[in-house]
C-alpha cells in the first residue's frame, strides 16, 4: 500500500534562480534611487565649495584690497566690495524680527490647537492654517509690499521707507507660523493623557495643566520647532528679495531696508547682465551660497537632535 | 485616531467632575487670548486674499481669457500669464517624471531593504538635512551643474535645467512622505506574504505597496504643489527675468523644453510686483489669484485622496 516516495534528497526551498537573480536586480535598482541623495549632497557641497574657494583666491591675489574687500563698506558685488557682514547682520535682523512675531503666535495656536480645541473645531481650524502653510513666499513679499508696508508699518511709523525690515520681517513670520504650530502641537499631542489626569486629580486648571505640565514636557519638541523655523527665516528668499530692498549698505534700523543673504543672491541673479561667465561677481554669489548652506546645516542638524532626545522620553 | 479621541475625552471627564460648575475667569482668560492667537494667523490670511482679490479682480473681470492666453508684454494692458502658465505645468512635468520615481524608489530602499547600518543611517540622515536646505541653494546647484556643467545636455537657461533642478529640490520632501506612507503598513502583512513564501520584492509589490498608495500619492501631490509655487531656485537657473521675451513660433515641443527660454508663474508675479506703475500692481494681483487657484485645485486632488485613503 505503501506509496514510493523519495526521501532522501532534500527539498530545495532557494526557488527558481530567476526568481533570486531578479530580486537582486530589484535591490539594486532602489539602492541606486536612495544613493541619488548622497549624490546630490555631494554635488552640492562641490560646487558651491569650488567657486566659492576661486571667489577667495581672486579677491586674496587682487593687489590692492586683497581680502580685505570682505571687510569693504557695504555689499556691492559689481564694484568688489564684499562687505558678507553687513548680509548676515541683515539676515539676521529680518530673521529676529520674524521670531518675535511668528513664535507667540504659533505657539499660542498649536497649544489652543491641542489642549483646548474641541474635536470639531480642531477639524475646521487646522486645516485652514494649513492653506496658510500653503500660500507661496512669493505672494506674501507681494502681500508685504503692497499691503504691510503701506498699511501696517507706515500706518504706525510714517518715516519708515518703501522697503523694511519690519515688513519683511512680519510677512516671513506668517509664514513660520504654520510651521512652528504644528511642529509644537504634534510635540503637545505625544505628551501622555496620563501627565494631564494626574494634573487634573491635583486639583489644577486647564491653564495651569496646559502651560505648566503638558508645555515644559513637550518643551525638546517646541524648542526643535523654532530652531527649524530659524533656518527657515534665514533661507527665505523671495519675501526680502521683494520687500527688504536692495541697499548694500549696513543698516540696523526695521523701518529701513537692506540686502540680506538671500536678497543678495537673488539680486545678483536679477542683475541687468543676468550674472554670466566668470566674474567675481558671479561667484561670490556661491561664497554667500555656502555661508547659508553651513548656517541653516547647523540649525538642522541642531533642531534634528533635540527631536531625538524628545523622542526617546517617551 | 481613535484611541487618541478617547483619551482626550478621559482627561476633559476628569477635569470637568473635578471643577464641577465654576467658572474661573484666568482659566477663561487663558483660553481666549490662545484662541485669538489662533485666529490673528487665520485673520492675515483673510487679509491677504481680500486684498489681493479687490486689487486684481478687474483685470480678470475685464480682460477675461484673454489674460490667461496673452503673452507677456512690457504693455500692462497687453500682458498675460500664457507663457508662465506653460512653463509651470512642463515644470511640474518634470517634477512628476524625475522625482516621484526617485523619490519612491529611495523611501522603498530605506523602509524595506536597508539593514540598520551606519551607511543607512547616514543616508537617512542626509536626506533629513537636505530637505532643509533653503530652496535657493538649490538654484545654486542647477546654476552650476545643469546650466553650466551640463549645458550641453540642458541647452543651458531651459525648461529642463529648471525641472531639474525643482525636483532635486523636491526630492527629499518625496523621499520623506513616501517612508512615512510604507512605515504606517503593518508589519503583519509583510510577514504572511513571504510566510506563504513571496520573495521581498513580492512582498513589496504586491502587499505592501498596494496598501500605501493612497497616502503615498498625498504626500506626492502636496509635493509638487509645493514645486509648483518655488520660485527662488528659477531665479538662478535660468528663467527669464525680463518684461517680455518671445519664443519661435514654430517650434515643437521638444525645441520648447530644450532650446527655448522661459518662465514660470511665480518668476511673472515676482516680475510683475517689482514695477512701479500702479497698473502692474492689479496685473500682479490677477495673476497671484490665477496661481492660488491652480494651487487650490493641486491641493484639492491631495484632499480628496487623502478622503478616500481615511474612508478605507
Amino acid at each position: 500500500m505503501a506509496v514510493a516516495t523519495d526521501t532522501t534528497a532534500p527539498i530545495d526551498l532557494t526557488g527558481d534562480r530567476r526568481r533570486l537573480r531578479r530580486e537582486r536586480r530589484v535591490r539594486w535598482v532602489f539602492f541606486a534611487a536612495a544613493a541619488v541623495s548622497v549624490l546630490i549632497t555631494i554635488a552640492i557641497v562641490l560646487s558651491l565649495a569650488g567657486q566659492a574657494w576661486t571667489f577667495l583666491s581672486d579677491i586674496a591675489s587682487d593687489p590692492e584690497t586683497g581680502l580685505g574687500s570682505l571687510a569693504a563698506d557695504g555689499w556691492f558685488p559689481r564694484r568688489g566690495r564684499y562687505q558678507v557682514m553687513s548680509l548676515i547682520v541683515h539676515t539676521l535682523m529680518i530673521s529676529a524680527i520674524a521670531m518675535v512675531f511668528a513664535v507667540p503666535l504659533g505657539l499660542g495656536s498649536a497649544i489652543y490647537l491641542s489642549e483646548y480645541a474641541t474635536p470639531r473645531v480642531r477639524r475646521v481650524l487646522k486645516p485652514t492654517l494649513e492653506i496658510l502653510a500653503g500660500i507661496p513666499s512669493v505672494v506674501l513679499g507681494f502681500f508685504a509690499l503692497t499691503f504691510i508696508t503701506p498699511n501696517v508699518v507706515k500706518a504706525i511709523f510714517d518715516d519708515a521707507s518703501n522697503s523694511n525690515f519690519l515688513a519683511a520681517g512680519v510677512a516671513v513670520g506668517v509664514l513660520l507660523i504654520p510651521l512652528i504650530a504644528s511642529v509644537s502641537e504634534d510635540a503637545m499631542r505625544a505628551v501622555p493623557t496620563a501627565l494631564r489626569e494626574a494634573s487634573y486629580g491635583l486639583g489644577a486648571k486647564r491653564w495651569h495643566t496646559s502651560l505648566r505640565v503638558v508645555l515644559p514636557a513637550a518643551l525638546s519638541g517646541i524648542v526643535a520647532a523654532i530652531i527649524l523655523a530659524i533656518s527657515r527665516a534665514i533661507g527665505e528668499t523671495m519675501i526680502v528679495a521683494l520687500a527688504a530692498g536692495t541697499n548694500g549698505i549696513m543698516n540696523i534700523s526695521p523701518l529701513r531696508g537692506g540686502l540680506t543673504m538671500t536678497g543678495g543672491m537673488a539680486q545678483l541673479a536679477i542683475g541687468s547682465d543676468q550674472v554670466t561667465g566668470s566674474s567675481s561677481a558671479f561667484q561670490s554669489l556661491f561664497f554667500v551660497g555656502i555661508v547659508l548652506f553651513f548656517l541653516t546645516l547647523v540649525l538642522n542638524v541642531l533642531s534634528n537632535s533635540v527631536v531625538r532626545r524628545f523622542r526617546q522620553r517617551y | 485616531m481613535a484611541t487618541r479621541n478617547i483619551t482626550v475625552d478621559t482627561s476633559a471627564l476628569v477635569r470637568r467632575s473635578l471643577e464641577g460648575k465654576k467658572i474661573n475667569w484666568f482659566d477663561q482668560f487663558v483660553a481666549i487670548a490662545l484662541l485669538v492667537s489662533l485666529l490673528s494667523g487665520l485673520l492675515i490670511l483673510a487679509t491677504l486674499l481680500v486684498s489681493v482679490f479687490s486689487s486684481g479682480f478687474g483685470v480678470l473681470a475685464d480682460r477675461g481669457f484673454d489674460f490667461i492666453t496673452s503673452r507677456l508684454s512690457p504693455d500692462a494692458a497687453d500682458a498675460g500669464i500664457f507663457q508662465a502658465i506653460i512653463g509651470s505645468l512642463i515644470l511640474t512635468g518634470f517634477v512628476i517624471v524625475v522625482a516621484f520615481p526617485l523619490g519612491v524608489g529611495a523611501a522603498v530602499y530605506l523602509e524595506e531593504y536597508a539593514p540598520d547600518t551606519k551607511t543607512t543611517r547616514f543616508i537617512d540622515a542626509n536626506i533629513r538635512n537636505l530637505a532643509g536646505v533653503p530652496s535657493i541653494v538649490y538654484g545654486l546647484l542647477g546654476l552650476a551643474v545643469f546650466v553650466k556643467l551640463m549645458g550641453g545636455f540642458t541647452g543651458g537657461r531651459t525648461l529642463v535645467t529648471g525641472g531639474l533642478t525643482l525636483a532635486v529640490l523636491v526630492l527629499p520632501i518625496m523621499i520623506i512622505t513616501t517612508a512615512e506612507a510604507l512605515r504606517a503598513v503593518p508589519q503583519a502583512l509583510r510577514e504572511a506574504s513571504m510566510g506563504v513564501g513571496a520573495t521581498k520584492w513580492e512582498t513589496i509589490r504586491y502587499h505592501v505597496l498596494p496598501v500605501a498608495l493612497p497616502a503615498i500619492f498625498t504626500g506626492a501631490v502636496l509635493t509638487i504643489a509645493r514645486a509648483f509655487g518655488e520660485s527662488a531656485p528659477l531665479l538662478l537657473a535660468g528663467a527669464v527675468l525680463s518684461l517680455f521675451f518671445s519664443n519661435s513660433a514654430d517650434a515643437g515641443i521638444g525645441e520648447y523644453v530644450f532650446d527655448e527660454p522661459y518662465t514660470a508663474m511665480p518668476i511673472v508675479i515676482y516680475n510683475w510686483a517689482r514695477q512701479p506703475q500702479q497698473e502692474f500692481v492689479a496685473l500682479t494681483s490677477a495673476a497671484i489669484i490665477v496661481f492660488l487657484m491652480f494651487l487650490l485645485a493641486v491641493n484639492g486632488v491631495a484632499i480628496i485622496l487623502r478622503d478616500r485613503y481615511e474612508r478605507k
